[in-house]
């Protein structure tokens, strides 16, 4: 099942206007993302490391969704050090990894972890719909919106029907493996998913215009930016301008 | 009766997905104001389709269609019929979409305009007419089938239709569910098309039961007749002159 594990979590972070969180989250992303310096860096990291305290996530499912994220960093690790040029720190056959290369990579690394901190404890708090509606508040393009809330409408469409393929599959004695048949089942599979989510969505789409739906989404959530998101955003303002004063005297 | 005091009247309509497989030829189906009416018919008969014609789901390639008395065929007027009819798809999961009970039963009225608060209210108090009330908060995808068709019908009943169309409404549920939406249905004072395979179910809950084959749709007559008639063990059920079910006698 698709989950939104961070929504189901009430926490300090959860009340404050998710319009708030996400402009911050939007900044705190720009400003991490050109940082250079270390100082400045690991002060970010912190920073994201509070704010996931604040959110009050359970750390396990957090650290499993960093293991993903770090997992594809682990290519740039590979590859950058000893592609970069610069004074050699190791070399190992041909190939010699450098200082500089080392520190791009941990720049990056950091950089990633540090925004995908932040964009979870401020954003993955909320329910996509939440979120959607909360952009179309914000004077977002109505179809930037709507494209959002039904790619994820449709991303469920496609995972129940994938799940209901592979049952099928599996209760006839199906067990993947290197044949040709194991190939030949799967392409189906993948076909038979792509024609009937898109039957299915069309059914969907046809059931939200019978009950009056014409391209608009509405939502139940009041958004209401009070004084204590007011104190909050002010507060991270502060965090973003400091990270930048470190940023510019390093 | 006259077409202009039906709530739906559709006269002569031709339709196909593919043009040299006509689905409806030379339909002609009325709807009186308050008027219950069964629609019973083969896999592929058309039942379906002529649902989504009513709806405006798909277009018929000729004929005529009156809602309330006023022709409709442009998709703004379709918007209109949408307000004043409600469709219950046959599967229900085609139905729920949002994340939990309140926000599905809830998206009607928001897209009739009405503000949150009173889209709520209005979502609450359709949910506890129907008996639904504890669900609101549950997640729509993990719903039981009984459960999932209830709420399908608590999203379109909360657009206060003045008709419902209801395509197969007992499939795939069991005896307990299925009483409930019979009481549901009979409980409900607008009028009603219900299209379904099984006699019995619509003799419990519609006058009249219309049958269709190739294309057309033709009257079968008073439920409660055909009830008689068709009802697989009238005898062993209802013993001579017994009075039945639905307070008609059988012939058995």
């Amino acid at each position: 099942m698709i989950e939104e594990p961070f929504v189901h979590n009430e926490s300090p972070m959860q009340r404050l206007d998710p319009r708030g969180r996400m402009v911050i989250a939007a900044a705190y992303a720009f400003v991490v993302a050109s940082a250079d310096s270390f100082t400045a860096l690991f002060m970010a990291l912190a920073v994201s490391m509070a704010l996931i305290g604040m959110a009050r996530l359970p750390l396990g499912a957090v650290a499993k969704r960093l293991v993903v994220v770090n997992g594809f960093i682990l290519f740039l690790w590979v590859v950058i050090p000893v592609t970069y040029p610069g004074s050699p720190l190791l070399s190992v056959g041909p190939l010699a990894a450098t200082w500089e290369g080392v520190r791009v990579s941990a720049r990056i690394t950091i950089k990633c972890n540090a925004i995908l901190l932040a964009f979870i404890a401020l954003v993955a708090v909320s329910p996509v719909a939440v979120l959607g509606a909360g952009l179309g508040r914000m004077r977002i393009p109505e179809k930037m919106v709507f494209l959002l809330l039904m790619t994820y409408r449709y991303l469920f469409v496609m995972e129940t029907e994938y799940h209901r393929l592979t049952r099928s599959a599996t209760v006839r004695g199906f067990r993947p493996s290197t044949s040709i048949h194991t190939y030949r089942t799967v392409a189906y599979l993948v076909g038979m998913l792509f024609v009937r989510a898109s039957a299915r969505a069309e059914r969907v789409y046809a059931a939200m215009l019978c009950r009056g739906f014409y391209g608009r989404f509405h939502s139940l959530h009041e958004f209401s930016f009070t004084q204590k998101d007011r104190v909050w955003a002010m507060v991270m303002v502060a965090v973003l301008v400091g990270l930048g004063v470190v940023e510019w005297m390093n | 009766m006259d077409e202009l005091s039906a709530i739906i009247d559709l006269k002569n309509i031709h339709f196909g997905y593919e043009p040299e497989k006509p689905v409806l030829t030379n339909l002609m189906f009325s709807l009186a104001q308050g008027e219950k009416v069964g629609v019973i018919g083969y896999n592929g008969s058309g039942k379906t389709t002529l649902l989504h014609i009513i709806m405006g789901l798909v277009t018929p390639a000729s004929g005529t269609i009156r809602v309330m008395g006023k022709p409709v065929d442009s998709r703004k007027d379709f918007l209109d019929v949408r307000r004043i009819i409600g469709l219950v798809f046959q599967n229900a999961d085609d139905q729920l979409f949002s994340p939990t009970v309140l926000e599905d039963v809830a998206f009607g009225p928001l897209n009739l305009g009405k503000s949150p608060k009173e889209a709520r209210i209005m979502a609450m108090e359709t949910l506890e007419r129907l008996n639904l009330n504890g669900l609101e908060n549950r997640i729509t995808h993990k719903l039981s089938g009984g459960e999932k068709k209830l709420v399908s019908l608590a999203t379109v009943l909360v657009m206060q239709p003045k008709a419902l169309l209801l395509d197969e409404p007992t499939t795939g549920l069991d005896e307990e569910a299925r009483a409930r939406i019979t009481a549901l249905l009979n409980d409900l004072d607008i009028s009603m098309v219900i299209v379904s395979h099984e006699y019995d179910f619509l003799a419990g809950t519609v006058q009249h039961i219309y049958s269709m084959k190739d294309g057309r749709i033709q009257f079968d007559g008073a439920a409660g007749i055909l009830h008689a008639h068709l009802h697989r063990h009238p005898a062993v059920q209802h013993p001579n002159g017994q009075k039945g079910e639905h307070g008609e006698f059988y012939s058995a």
